[in-house]
């Protein structure tokens, strides 16, 4: 029975450029304390357009109610449990919000010099200092703009970092299990990509490791907890197998939600790892970034990071450009500060002994929701998990159900789904990151839901493969989407 | 905890429904070589008002009510109100990557207003969900390039944001693509065409130029395109002050325009974060890095909109893929179609032509370096003294002065770039012009200038 949730209206809404009509504002500028100047005669003109054909013109209030009104058309984890497993979907602190908000920090301006920037220079400071030691690495960058930016980030450092030592070597390893944004990376930072298989349980396999590390092996790409939500216990071990044939562990730290103040990559044989701030830290997703994706490094690595480097300069913060190992630059100006000020007022929040309670509250979660689910859903992997668990959509198959209809049957029950056929080393996998942020009653709903739907799958098969039933927008066809591309809107 | 939402006895059950007898026992599977043997030596949680009171704390360290005549791809204008109200709804604010249609039509339908909104404004025929910023797009749009042409060498102007080149070189160096820059006319701030001419060769995939140049100049893009499309590159238009667009004739014979929104209501914020954008033309459109979103239908028929095209991407295509990009900058993205939504066609104009005036009202006392068209910021010479000393005298009057050139541009190093927004008041404009004259300032005397 669909407990959670009850059907509501919700208001519909055109395009803006449907709703609009010629004459029609939402802004007043301030008169112009200055001449006005021609635009013909100051550009030229043949550099003046005319207008911006079909932009749109509304009024203030159309505005706030189109906006709004395409807001009630959105799950989020306002409403509820997000489980998207590897999104760390966890409650986003509101005043991470205010404080990033702050006029002196908000309307910073990059070039600002130093002597009016030192606030700035002293958050980014602190949260290098925290991340340093909640990962047990020596040095971080806060210049990556995302996860996928930091790996590549990471990567650029390995290649220089081998390249000074003499080859920066051909190829990356990457486990069956890894998100797709590992081997893209590896091939943008110019490195030939070999996927290792993981062993029966899931995890690195040692003994191919070892087969397959050689002169031309750059690194390992590794995430840990990997994407089954289960500890590489060879982590070690790993580290070694590849230092002594003079490669390097990377670590993809899009998992470290369940090793904050548990266990440190840097204690365990990683030589660079990024971190995603909008996941551990809190920052939020927002429909899909800004990010913010930390690179931190061993000793070793450090000369290569990406410049400017923050430097202490008596009493004052100073930046070094002048770094003649740097791989330079990744993106323009210091990172995305913005998202380091909510992800330093989540650290500050929690502070040292809250970051461990969120890591064991996050693995509790995950824990309870395995022990309730396992009797209805496959386990393919039958390891100790820790902050998520991955099931598999074999039994639900044998009535035609997969994964995917099982994802959106959920959100019948008020439920976002979980992350769908990911890791690919499961077939049909359901994986599920509940993370710390959701109490007892609301992980009760959840499993009551999935148990529910296991039983329709029996009863009523049908019922599961056609959801979603009570959204306003149903089963949508992405296939004609990919076919037929519209990508922007056009008179009709 | 204020962010765990359990009571100690709900812990407790959970716990023992899990079989557990302690927290401690959730981890003993991790080798003990492993674990953190003591605790993180962060120091302890603190309330809300104390993050607060952190918070204005390091902000009072900064500068604080200070007019500002910086651009140099980061502007100062102003963010109405709506933009925070909406990117404040949590459904917009605390949702994910709009993986799942059904739910998440409201990111989907405005970031499809969002990529037309784009389109509209660079004459582009197709526009992405955003990138991370005006400075990873330009790599982007380069690979983008070189995919499309099967070529692999970039030629990119000096008038483009020195801190975009640098990005370009650092992504450039590991995939085999030599990048080459090329020069500008020391008299109009504009592209040397002759120079381009010489460095483009036949296995040039993209000719980079910026409209707006670095230097504030409306450049020589119809020129560029001819050159780059004589040769069988690709035109690639960078623009870092999209305010521009709204009086600019659209930079319609690139082939592709990879730009910075940040004017476009996203805060200054120390340097991020923003959102940048890549358009391109109809026949580039699978070439394109990042989200793109799509219009359908549901199986009612009715109109939705979804994640499209993903096959480029790297959660289908892996080490194959177009980018390594994962997602975009749905929420700054959405704050610039608040922005666009609130000013429109006509307020965008107006707002432009404002830029416009200010920055010429602030350059009718001050000489110009260059004699090119500028739009709202331009570079002037200072006369006797280096430009740093000039910026401390305004200092003391609570006004941040230009961007000294010296350090992107050795041969400018008495050069000054200043920017003027709608947010300019003409007192301070005027107090900017005064410090600029070469006796009226004068020599500053070395305690007086101490901050």
């Amino acid at each position: 029975m669909i407990t959670k949730v009850t059907p509501h209206l919700s208001q519909n809404e055109v395009l803006l450029f449907e709703r609009s009509s010629p004459g029609k504002k939402a802004y007043q500028l301030p008169e112009l304390d200055v001449p006005a100047v021609d635009p013909a005669e100051a550009l030229g003109t043949g550099n003046v357009r005319s207008e911006i054909p079909g932009f749109p013109e509304v009024s203030e209030v159309e505005a706030i109610r189109h906006f709004t009104r395409l807001s009630t058309w959105n799950y989020a984890i306002d409403y509820g449990m997000y489980p998207l497993g590897s999104c760390t979907m966890k409650y986003n602190p509101r005043i991470n919000e205010l404080v990033a908000r702050t006029e002196g920090l908000a309307w910073a301006h990059p070039y600002q010099p130093d002597a009016l920037a030192q606030g700035c220079m002293e958050v980014m400071a602190c949260v290098e200092a925290a991340l340093i030691e909640i990962t047990g690495m020596d040095a971080v960058t806060l210049q990556p703009a995302a996860g996928a930016h930091g790996e590549l980030t990471g990567i650029l450092l390995i290649r220089a970092f081998l390249q000074k030592r003499g080859n920066p070597r051909k190829k990356i390893l990457i486990p069956d299990s890894a998100h797709g944004t590992n081997p893209a990376t590896a091939a943008i930072a110019g490195y030939t990509v070999e996927n290792i298989p993981s062993s029966s349980t899931g995890v690195l396999d040692l003994g191919v490791l070892e087969r397959s590390v050689d002169r031309d092996v750059a690194a390992l790409m590794v995430t840990n907890p990997n994407t089954l939500g289960v500890f590489e216990d060879n982590i070690m071990q790993a580290s070694e197998i590849l230092h002594n044939k003079g490669a390097m562990l990377y670590m993809d730290g899009a998992n470290m939600n369940a090793l904050v103040g548990i266990a440190r990559p840097g204690d365990f044989g990683v030589d660079v790892m990024h971190l995603n701030l909008h996941k551990t830290f809190s920052t939020p997703h927002g429909g899909g970034g800004p990010g913010a994706g930390p690179v931190a490094v061993k000793k070793a690595l450090e000369p290569f990071l990406p410049v400017p480097r923050l430097r202490r300069a008596g009493k004052k913060w100073a930046y070094d450009y002048k770094r003649k190992h740097s791989i330079g630059r990744v993106k323009a100006f210091y990172g995305n500060f913005g998202v380091l000020v909510r992800a330093l007022a989540y650290i500050l929040a929690h502070g040292g002994p809250g970051l461990r309670n969120a890591t064991v509250d996050a693995v509790l979660n995950a824990v309870y929701i395995r022990k309730h689910l396992e009797p209805y859903y496959e386990l393919p992997y039958s390891q100790l998990n820790m902050h998520e668990v991955v099931f598999s959509d074999h039994r639900q198959t044998q009535a035609g159900v997969h994964t995917g209809d099982i994802a959106k049957r959920l959100i019948d029950y008020g439920f976002h789904p979980y992350t769908v056929s990911f890791p690919l080393i499961v077939h049909g996998a359901l994986m599920i990151e509940p993370t710390e942020t959701e109490g007892k009653r609301e992980l009760d709903h959840f499993i009551d839901a999935m148990i529910s739907i296991a039983k329709e799958v029996e009863s009523d098969p049908q019922l599961v493969k056609t959801a979603p039933h009570g959204t306003r927008t149903s089963r949508v066809d992405e296939v004609t989407a990919a076919r037929k591309p519209i990508l922007r809107w056009k008179p009709a | 905890m204020r962010y765990l939402p359990k009571s100690d006895s709900e812990r407790r059950q959970m716990l023992e429904a899990c079989g557990v007898s302690s927290p401690e026992e959730l981890f003993s599977h991790l080798p003990e070589a492993v674990r953190l043997k003591r605790p993180l030596e962060l120091a302890p949680g603190i309330s809300e008002y104390e993050i607060v009171q952190y918070f204005r704390d390091r902000a009072a360290e900064n500068a604080n009510g200070h007019a500002c005549f910086l651009g140099a791809g980061v502007y100062n204008h102003y963010r109405p109100v709506l933009v925070d109200t909406v990117v404040s709804r949590g459904e917009f604010l605390t949702s994910y990557t709009p993986y799942q249609a059904e739910i998440a039509q409201g990111t989907l339908t405005s970031i499809f207003e969002f990529q037309t909104m784009i389109c509209q404004l660079t004459g582009m025929d197709v526009a992405n969900a955003s990138m991370y910023d005006g400075s990873t797009a330009v790599p982007e749009a380069a690979m983008m390039a070189g995919r499309a042409t099967g070529r692999n060498r970039v030629v990119i102007a000096r008038t483009v944001h020195p801190e975009y080149r640098e990005v370009l070189h650092t992504y450039a160096r590991h995939q085999g693509m030599p990048v080459e820059e090329f020069g500008y006319l020391p008299e109009t701030g504009t592209i040397d065409l002759e120079d381009l001419e010489r460095k483009l060769d036949d296995l040039t995939a993209a000719v980079i130029v910026q409209s707006p140049n670095f230097f504030g100049i409306v450049d020589q893009v119809k020129a560029a395109a001819e050159i780059a499309h004589r040769r069988g590159a690709l035109l690639i238009v960078v623009f870092t002050e999209a305010v521009s667009l709204g009086i600019l004739e659209p930079p319609a014979d690139a082939d592709i325009v990879a730009g910075e929104l940040q004017s476009f209501a996203i805060s200054p914020s120390y340097g991020g974060p923003y959102a940048g954008i890549i358009a391109t033309r109809e026949k580039f459109m699978r070439q394109v890095p990042g989200r793109l979103v799509g219009q359908t239908v549901d199986s009612r028929g009715k109109r939705a909109f979804c994640l499209t095209l993903s096959t480029r991407e790297q959660h289908i295509r892996r080490e194959k893929a177009t980018s390594n990009i994962c997602t975009n900058q749905a929420l700054i993205a959405l704050m610039a179609t608040v922005f666009m939504t609130v000013y429109g066609k006509q307020g965008l104009r107006e707002l432009a032509a404002q830029n416009l005036a200010k920055a010429h009202y602030l350059a009718a006392t001050i000489t110009p370096r260059f004699s090119g068209p500028f739009f709202n910021e331009f570079v002037t010479t200072v006369e006797g003294r280096p430009p740093d000393e000039v910026n401390k005298f305004l200092l003391k009057k609570k006004i941040i002065g230009g961007l000294p050139l010296g350090r992107f541009y050795p041969e400018l190093a008495d050069c000054m770039l200043l920017c003027a927004t709608e947010m300019s008041k003409r007192a301070d404009m005027d107090l900017v012009a005064q410090a600029l004259v070469p006796a009226a300032s004068g020599r500053v005397p070395a305690e007086e200038v101490a901050l």
